[in-house]
């Protein structure tokens, strides 16, 4: 049980979570402040592990201008899907970036292999990261962390932390304003004299960049990159995250990750161990346990949009998600 | 007045300003006319024939079409709107007014013509561009902002404002002041429209009626020189919509001009200066709304020969459109 809690706490703050924390607060400013459907958030993230690692490891370019150079491609990724999509009704959006986000993966994942490395991923790059850990030699004592992970951890939380101050001064000024109006009703602001377009561009170009930091977090907390974390998965988890948590909130998609992950750490220490028993394994074995968590997860969620659906953080009135 | 407190150019007051010595002839009086006098003075002894040139007008649309499919949707060879008056679109459902509206304000493009606003082409100019330059317009179905209070969506009018942009936005210093001088202008607003005592209510929590006078406030903090309203009236009980006629009668006042389409023959006798007719999409008839009410033209197409006759009077309500009953005034 101490160790349930322990491991909960340890995947609830870990890397891992945090990647997804900045995917979900990419995906607030997109769908919960201006009401953008950006079902391929993962191709963010993994322009931000792949083409940061790729031209650090192949390339020998040092880590800072590395990044940069992803966020060069996280910004040119959203103008190519926005540029076309963004006139149009809202599902076109949908459906470019479920597809881009696929397409990316099997690129990734097969192409460009002197790049790329195929199966085998990126790796090799988190040196230079991983070369500023002042921390000093540990045996690993808080939360099972490893030294390099604690690093990646406290650099990720404060990451977050500046990009969640920013999203908060963004939100409540009158650009803010402007990107949820464009959510309610885009014509009415149209016909204000907003350019609407171009604040729509504005939201997906912002919530990409904030995933493609993300996917540094990712890449330097495992010090290596496979396409095949990035599947369509990964983004409809992120929006899990941001609707539990609570959409148009700030801290919405934050505690929205962390739970998700603690959650699921849990059920799975708690359900794994169950399974170790002869009489329970007799109708559930160690893979069903598992299967058997994210079933649990689900109806949690169900019951959550059910009896919440505004999320934990939300405002009822203002992001309760109805079917109209 | 609102507008000179706008930072676009465009606004009533300039407007003032420039059209009063274009049109020296009618200026008799030796002091200077309001632009709504001006207006008026310019209409008459106009001929009532569709597309008669005006004296001044702010709009000029010419050869204006709009086709989906088969259908002609608007099919305007010249249509011209005096400045500074009250200018009503009407017609039969059907008819293509709203279609003209989009068409004007940039919401939808025409397969062929070309329209003016002040002497500039809006051809292929987006919709907020059109709000920009100072043709503003409300629609028939209001579109206030919901999930947004009732402040939020008047701020949200106005235009030119420095936290608008991205990366002042997270610099609150850049537009605090600004943002002050916003809201003290929408809060007069709202307290012109009876709106004040619901400033931090969500606006979709607004009735009906408040919503058309919240559309049309938010529509005044964008510093119009024309005001576009479409079917102000639909679904407004009738103490709301004397006071909504007292409102768009002071925009005439304050030099603004007005276009709206209202199916309410009472509110279109009561206001307008001017009445357009449309009837399948073509401009068929025009004039001061007293001799167009006699018009045959307009009674065959729109109006019915009783139009006038007591709604009790009459087995069936011949020129019922709306879903309300008619109130008889007259």
């Amino acid at each position: 049980m101490i160790d349930a809690f322990t491991g909960a706490l340890h995947d609830g703050f870990g890397y891992v979570a945090i990647s997804y924390c900045l995917a979900a607060i990419g995906l607030n400013i997109q769908f919960g402040y201006s009401g953008l459907l950006n079902f391929g958030q993962a191709a963010f993230l993994a322009i931000g592990g792949y083409i940061m690692g790729a031209a650090i490891a192949t390339s020998g370019i040092p880590t800072i201008p590395a990044m940069l150079i992803a966020i060069l491609f996280a910004v040119a990724l959203a103008l190519i899907l926005g540029v076309p999509t963004l006139r149009l009704r809202a599902d076109y959006l949908a459906i470019v970036t479920i597809a881009a986000a696929e397409i990316l993966r099997l690129v990734f994942g097969t192409s460009f292999r002197e790049y790329f490395r195929g199966k085998d991923g990126v790796t090799g790059f988190a040196d230079g990261f991983r070369g500023l850990n002042p921390l000093p030699e540990y045996d690993g004592f808080f939360l099972t962390y490893s030294r390099n992970e604690l690093w990646t951890i406290i650099v990720g939380w404060i990451v977050v932390i500046l990009i969640c101050v920013l999203v908060w001064a963004l939100m409540r000024s009158p650009w803010g304003r402007v990107l949820r109006g464009i959510r309610e009703d885009e014509d009415a602001v149209r016909s204000l004299g907003k350019n609407v377009y171009g604040y729509k561009m504005q939201a997906l170009v912002l919530g990409g960049v904030i995933g493609c930091i993300g996917g540094f977090i990712g890449a330097f907390g495992a010090a290596s990159v496979q396409a095949d974390t990035f599947n369509l998965d990964f983004t409809f988890i992120a929006l899990t995250m941001l609707i539990l948590g609570g959409a148009a909130r700030v801290l919405g998609p934050v505690v929205g990750a962390i739970l998700f992950w603690a959650v699921l750490s849990f059920l799975g220490s708690i359900l794994s161990d169950l399974s170790a028993n002869p009489t329970v394994a007799q109708f559930m074995n160690a893979d069903q346990a598992s299967n058997v968590r994210l079933m649990l997860v689900g109806l949690v969620l169900m019951l959550l949009m059910i009896y919440r659906p505004q999320g934990i953080f939300g405002d009822r009135k203002e992001i309760a998600l109805d079917a109209r | 007045m609102p507008a000179d407190t706008s930072p676009t150019p465009a606004t009533g007051a300039t407007s003032m300003s420039a059209s009063t010595p274009s049109s020296p002839a009618t200026g008799s009086t030796g002091t200077t006319r309001s632009v709504a006098d001006q207006g008026r003075a310019d209409l008459q002894g106009l001929a009532t024939e569709p597309g008669v040139k005006k004296k001044d007008p702010i709009v000029v649309a010419t050869d204006v079409r709009r086709t989906f499919g088969g259908l002609t949707a608007v099919d305007v060879e010249h249509v011209e709107i005096q400045r500074g008056v009250i200018t009503a679109l009407i017609g039969p459902n059907g008819a293509g007014k709203t279609t003209f509206f989009n068409l004007l304000t940039g919401f939808d493009q025409p397969d062929s013509g070309s329209w003016t606003f002040n002497g500039t082409s809006l051809k292929g100019k987006s919709a907020y561009k059109v709000a920009r330059l100072g043709m503003v317009r409300t629609f028939q179905l209001t579109k206030v902002l919901s999930k947004l209070t009732v402040l939020e969506n008047m701020r949200m009018g106005a235009t030119g404002q420095r936290g608008e942009r991205f990366w002042a936005g997270a610099l609150p210093f850049l537009w605090k002041s600004q943002e002050q001088e916003i809201t003290a202008r929408a809060r007069e607003l709202l307290g012109r429209f009876k709106l004040d005592a619901k400033e931090s209510d969500f606006a979709g929590s607004l009735s009906g009626g408040q919503r058309k006078l919240l559309e049309m406030a938010r529509a005044l903090m964008v510093g119009p020189e024309l005001v576009m309203l479409d079917e102000p009236m639909a679904g407004v009980n009738p103490a709301l919509k004397q006071s909504l006629l007292g409102h768009v009668k002071s925009l005439r006042e304050e030099g603004m001009s007005v276009l709206f389409v209202e199916h309410d023959m009472d509110m279109v006798r009561d206001i307008s200066d001017w009445v357009i007719v449309m009837a399948q999409g073509k401009v068929i008839a025009e004039g001061p709304p007293r001799s167009i009410m006699t018009d045959q033209r307009v009674i065959d197409a729109y109006l019915g020969a009783h139009h006038d006759t007591d709604i009790s009077e009459l087995e069936h309500v011949v020129t019922a459109e709306h879903q309300q009953p008619k109130e008889e005034t007259a």
